[in-house]
């Protein structure tokens, strides 16, 4: 036995809880099994990260929101988001893990794409979701929090692209928290050959903050000739702690997966995000950025491992830090034996604007293999006062010049949001964390 | 509006507490261009760095003033804001910033709110400069200078100098690296500026330069200060004959502020 640890569920909860849903046998099988193995798994040790201390096993468990598909009654917040109702062709909004609103394009559904939330996935698509939940891409016994979340999965979207299938509108997710809630959404995309697909998610608080935990999973399948990009905001409070984990598992030939995470959470996070490039000549673009402010705690982990022979892997972090935060960046390429011809970059930039802050950049490149190419390039530094002075020397006041730097500094992920309104937002979430 | 003038009177600067200038003075008033020319290591680039306010550069000594306000009383900005404008050797390269939106940003800097320069109109003028300097459509899309060739830099200073319309331009060696099409390209930007309104300070070694922007001024810098002036006639004498019969008649052994 590790150390004491006790879950404000129980196995009556949750087998209730999934007898409510209607889940089939198997996965109300899985979650108590998963809650077992919780007891006994030591927590995720992310690299040059303490996490001992966090909260993730204080929360509530009652969503405490109703259900439906009424857009009046979605937040401003959320509507900032997704524009009006006319123009909305493909959206799920979750507020608490419970569906607040869906929508999928008629077009899509003709041609097999499911879109929908995990509770209605498990029911109507069983067979398929089966087939890849917490399977090869996060496991459930890999931690005591990724038990935890096969355990307590409450929230989530399933994505299933048929071959040949090119999705050209981008679908979004919206998922909204509040209150002390313990958020467990997962997020599972199955994207077949030749298919194509872009996925847009973001996670925001709404109204008053109070303790609560975020563990969250993605887990994106890319098969033969598909390509998915795959686009984030996350945006929750301080007084939410988050584990998130997105995860893709690139098996096909020429596969490709595209990540553009803009990670602006207030609260202690650790986020992982690692791409398998399992098939030959797949190729995966990372791109991470953050602002780490007051005294938040957080550990950003990239990981691109290579099987795949000629497999390409591109990771971009770009962190701003302020007051007394800490934030730990991690890139690693790995390129194991037999992946001829691999190439892996990594770029780390901290930008730090406070003498109290730290930031550490940690680029790795672990090779198992002689004929490949890598390469990695990292700093942690000040503005530079030369690039002020050139700003400056046109008229810019000095606050006009830096905004100008930090949002030049952030914008790889900034432009790489295919959604307008996403991309405004991020960019306002951007402005508010640095002034 | 008043006439533009620039006035630095016995500057001194240092960097790292290694004096560079050592009592510069020259007046450039509205209508008129002055070049300054001299063999490296003689102080020019100083001197344009010193006027703008970088970082590194330490007055030690001196006044300068724009328009009868005290320069080294101004920041950077209030100096750009106050009319001075410096095209740069060697300007930064700004990841992720569009240089449309930067330029557009620079020149809504002087303005008040609600004032600012509305978009058709910058576009217009965008449009208008670029053509004029020869410059392709994709610039204003590219990031600040990132990836820019020295061509490519030069030509958008002299965009931005064209934008801003300054009262007073120092072009810090606007020439070297240029061919000789897109010297002449410049130098036409640069002379449809010319008016009352617009006082140049050229810096540069070479006489070619100024075959296309005709000076009124031209002085010789050496030992961090002008050792000689005259008029476009100097300019000719120098492509001639060099610096030697300067250092010659004054004395000079060694033209340069000294280098270890």
């Amino acid at each position: 036995m590790t150390t004491e640890i006790t879950f404000p569920v129980n196995q009556q909860d949750i087998t209730s809880f999934s007898k409510d849903r209607n889940e089939p046998k198997w996965f109300a099988d899985l979650r108590l099994s998963s809650l077992e193995k919780a007891l006994n798994l030591e927590l995720p040790k992310p690299d040059k990260s303490r996490i001992n201390k966090w909260n993730f096993t204080s929360f509530d468990f009652d969503a405490k929101t109703a259900g439906g598909e009424d857009f009046s009654k979605l937040s401003d917040s959320v509507k900032s988001l997704i524009g009006e109702e006319d123009n909305i062709q493909n959206l799920i909004a979750q507020k608490n893990g419970v569906t607040t609103f869906k929508a999928l394009h008629d077009d899509l559904t003709n041609k097999g794409v499911i879109f929908t939330d995990m509770k209605t996935a498990l029911t109507d698509h069983e067979d398929l979701v089966k087939n890849y939940f917490m399977q090869d891409a996060v496991s459930l016994d890999e931690n005591r929090l990724t038990a935890l979340h096969a355990a307590l999965v409450n929230g989530g979207t399933f994505l299933y692209v048929p071959k040949n299938v090119e999705v050209e509108l981008p679908l979004q997710a919206v998922y909204s928290h509040e209150g002390s809630f313990g958020l467990f959404n997962h997020v599972l995309i199955v994207a077949e050959e030749n298919s194509s697909v872009t996925y847009v998610e973001n996670y925001l608080s709404e109204g008053s903050n109070s303790e609560a935990v975020a563990n969250i999973v993605s887990e994106v399948y890319v098969a033969d000739g598909a390509s998915v990009r795959y686009g984030a905001v996350d945006n929750l409070s301080e007084t939410v702690t988050t584990y998130v984990n997105r995860r893709g598992q690139v098996t096909g030939r020429d596969a490709s997966l595209y990540w553009a995470l803009g990670q602006m959470n207030d609260g202690n996070t650790v986020s992982e995000n690692t791409t398998y490039l399992v098939g030959e000549g797949s190729y995966a673009d990372t791109k991470t950025v953050s602002i780490g402010r007051g005294k938040q705690s957080q550990n950003f982990t990239t990981n691109v491992i290579h099987y795949g022979k000629n497999s390409d892997g591109q990771i971009l972090k770009h962190g701003v830090m302020k007051d007394s935060a800490t934030s730990i960046f991690n890139g690693v390429s790995k390129i194991e034996h037999g992946a001829t011809k691999a190439n892996g970059e990594q770029t780390e930039r901290v930008l730090m604007l406070s003498e109290k802050a730290r930031g550490d950049a940690n680029p790795i490149l672990l090779i198992d293999e002689d004929d490949v190419t890598a390469g990695h390039a990292a700093s942690v530094g000040k503005i530079d006062p030369i690039q002020m002075f050139y700003l400056m020397s046109r008229g810019l006041s000095k606050r006009e010049a830096e905004r100008l730097i930090i949002h030049g500094f952030l914008a790889p992920v900034v432009s790489a949001l295919p959604i307008e309104s996403v991309k405004e937002q991020l960019y306002d979430v951007i402005e508010r964390k640095v002034y | 509006m008043t006439k533009p003038n620039l006035t630095v009177k016995d500057l001194h600067v240092s960097i790292e507490d290694k004096e560079i200038l050592k009592g510069f003075g020259i007046e450039v008033n509205g209508g008129e261009i002055h070049a300054i020319m001299g063999p490296n290591g003689t102080g020019k680039s100083t001197l344009a760095s010193a006027l703008m306010g970088h970082p590194k550069y330490e007055v030690t000594k001196g006044e300068a003033s724009l328009g009868g306000e005290d320069l080294f009383e101004m920041e950077v900005d209030e100096r750009a804001r106050a009319g001075l404008f410096l095209a740069m050797q060697y300007p930064s390269e700004v990841s992720g910033v569009t240089n449309a939106d930067f330029i557009r940003s620079a020149m809504n800097a002087g303005r008040e709110e609600g004032d600012e320069v509305s978009l058709m109109k910058f576009i217009r003028q965008m449009d208008e400069k670029m053509g004029s300097l020869e410059i392709d459509e994709s610039f204003q899309h590219r990031y600040l200078n990132e990836g820019f060739s020295g061509g490519e830099k030069k030509r958008n200073e002299i965009l931005q100098l064209l934008m801003l319309q300054p009262q007073i331009a120092i072009l810090d060696e606007i020439d070297s690296g240029l061919d000789i099409d897109a010297l002449k390209v410049v130098a036409k930007g640069i002379n449809e500026l010319r008016s009352e309104d617009f006082g140049c300070m050229i810096i540069t070694h070479y006489q070619r330069l100024l075959n296309y922007i005709k000076p009124d001024f031209v002085h010789v810098m050496m030992q961090g200060r002008i050792v000689k002036s005259g008029g476009p006639e100097l300019a000719q004498k120098l492509e001639e004959q060099g610096y030697d019969w300067i250092k010659e008649e004054l004395g000079i052994e060694d033209e340069t502020v000294g280098q270890e």
